[in-house]
């Protein structure tokens, strides 16, 4: 064969366009998905309903403890819709970074498949945590507005807008989550009490206008303060005073993503033998 | 066609770095069958992974012109937690085959009866190569990657890979790599040796083995 035959076979077939290559890419992350849900949930008992289950729990049960200590809250706001909003948020990013770490020692095996790669098995996972936090934050949410333990929310778009940035800034924080704890044993011990001295000050469990500067000016550089603060700014409307600032919060999720997929593909190339 | 221009790959271990294959380059035609000879810790595998792609290498290039499969070997490519349905049902997707076409060839090659809804990692070895065998055969792949899978099985087993492989799918191409002289002597067109990861090609499949003899002589020489 001539060289440049040979060539011309190589460039037609190594040109794979973003179109095709998009396509391989969704059917990896369908199938990384399903066999996810089968890993985790079996087929027997509610299977695949636990996805959305686990979190609702843990989300109804904060809520109903908030309400046995409703006097401690400083301002008069319903103690229920509070809860709510701040702790579903919680219920994403920390799960979704939960089940990232450590995530792909257990995968190696399907890393065989020249398709699927590191990058994959993350997302797969973030979606699949992000699809139960959703469903979870939904059902708890109608069902709240339907029994008339809440109002409806006053500005359903910022909320939803504040709720896509979370799940953004979550994509990024598992993706970094993911590559440290493979490259460093110690990571996940450390990121797990990390996450549950943040979680006071999250933004789950205050609204930033309770504080004074400079506290206030502190809180509003961590990001899931900013998405709190954007969801109660939807539900409550105009009732409560919030501090978010759209911009900074893109920001932020832009470089938190930047940053977990430049890990993300350091750890592509150096995992080597299994 | 698959052309490999000067790979090279070295893995980080705790005393440094470790060079597995160094300046690898090989052509592979369609329809061509190539044998790779080499000892345990030759290198044969890792070459393997990397032209199936699961690894990338440290140096050099790596062209795929036609449709590879994944590595044939004992370990990789499937989850132990799942049955075999389920690897099957992955497989299907992860490669856009159809599930049901594919059904009823993995059932009748691999056997495994009811066990196809046990969990891989309750499998013996037998038991694992035949589904691993099976489920690359049920997509339509223009070379195969095999990686001493073929060794495991008993007489019958092997029979039937062979069947499929140098019969049923005689215009693919095939990577073969072992330290079993005789399975590369009847069935590869073209031979080379793995040595200390390096490749030595051979115009002849006859006179790949006597370098590969030679060294295995020569190194059990040094053992005594």
């Amino acid at each position: 064969m001539s060289g440049k035959m040979a060539e011309k076979e190589i460039f037609a077939m190594d040109q794979t366009s973003m179109w095709r290559a998009l396509q391989i890419n969704g059917r990896v992350i369908a199938a990384l998905l399903m066999r996810e849900i089968i890993t985790r949930f079996g087929r027997h008992n509610f299977g695949v309903l636990w996805v959305f289950l686990d979190p609702m729990i843990f989300t109804v049960g904060v809520t109903i403890l908030w309400n046995c200590f409703e006097r401690h809250v400083p301002v008069k706001i319903n103690i229920t819709a509070f809860a709510y909003t701040g702790y579903s948020t919680v219920m994403l990013w920390r799960n979704a970074a939960m089940r990232c770490g450590k995530a792909l020692e257990p995968n190696y095996a399907l890393l065989f498949h020249r398709n699927v790669r590191v990058v994959d098995l993350l997302y797969s996972r973030v979606i699949l945590e992000i699809a139960g936090a959703t469903m979870s934050t939904l059902v708890i949410g109608v069902v709240l507005v339907a029994t008339g333990l809440i109002e409806p929310p006053k500005d359903l778009l910022m909320m939803v807008s504040g709720w896509v940035l979370l799940m953004w800034f979550t994509f990024g924080l598992g993706m970094v989550v993911g590559a440290l704890s493979e490259r460093w044993d110690w990571f996940e011990r450390i990121y797990h009490p990390a996450m549950y001295f943040y979680l006071p000050i999250s933004g789950a469990f205050f609204l930033v206008d309770w504080f004074k500067n400079p506290i206030r000016g502190w809180v509003l550089w961590l990001p899931t303060v900013h998405v709190t603060e954007m969801i109660r700014h939807g539900y409550f409307g105009d009732s409560v005073h919030t501090y978010e600032d759209p911009g900074y919060l893109c920001l932020l999720c832009l470089i938190t993503l930047f940053i977990g997929l430049l890990f993300v593909k350091e750890t592509q190339y150096r995992i080597g033998h299994q | 066609m698959i052309r490999i221009e000067n790979v090279s790959k070295a893995y980080p271990t705790r005393k440094g770095w470790r060079k597995v294959l160094t300046d690898v380059s090989m052509e592979v035609r369609k329809g061509e069958k190539v044998g790779i000879l080499g000892l345990n810790g030759s290198g044969k595998s890792t070459l393997i992974r990397l032209i199936g792609g699961a690894e990338l290498p440290s140096n050099g290039t790596i062209h795929r012109g036609m449709k590879v499969s994944w590595p044939l070997a004992f370990n990789g490519g499937y989850q132990g937690s799942l049955t075999g349905l389920d690897n099957l049902k992955f497989v299907c997707r992860l490669y856009g085959a159809d599930y049901g076409q594919c059904l009823p060839f993995v059932e009748e090659f691999s056997e495994l009866g009811p066990y196809l809804d046990e969990e891989v990692k309750k499998y013996s070895t037998g038991m694992y190569a035949r589904l691993a065998f099976a489920l690359s055969m049920a997509v339509d792949f223009d070379c195969f990657l095999i990686d001493e899978i073929l060794a495991v099985g008993d007489i019958r087993f092997q029979h039937r890979c062979l069947i499929e492989l140098f019969e049923k799918r005689k215009d693919r191409s095939m990577i073969m790599v072992s330290h079993n002289e005789h399975l590369i002597r009847e069935h590869a067109d073209r031979g080379a040796v793995l040595v200390g990861g390096r490749l030595h090609h051979f115009e002849k499949i006859s006179d790949a083995i006597a370098f590969h003899s030679e060294y295995i002589s020569r190194a059990k020489t040094m053992l005594l």
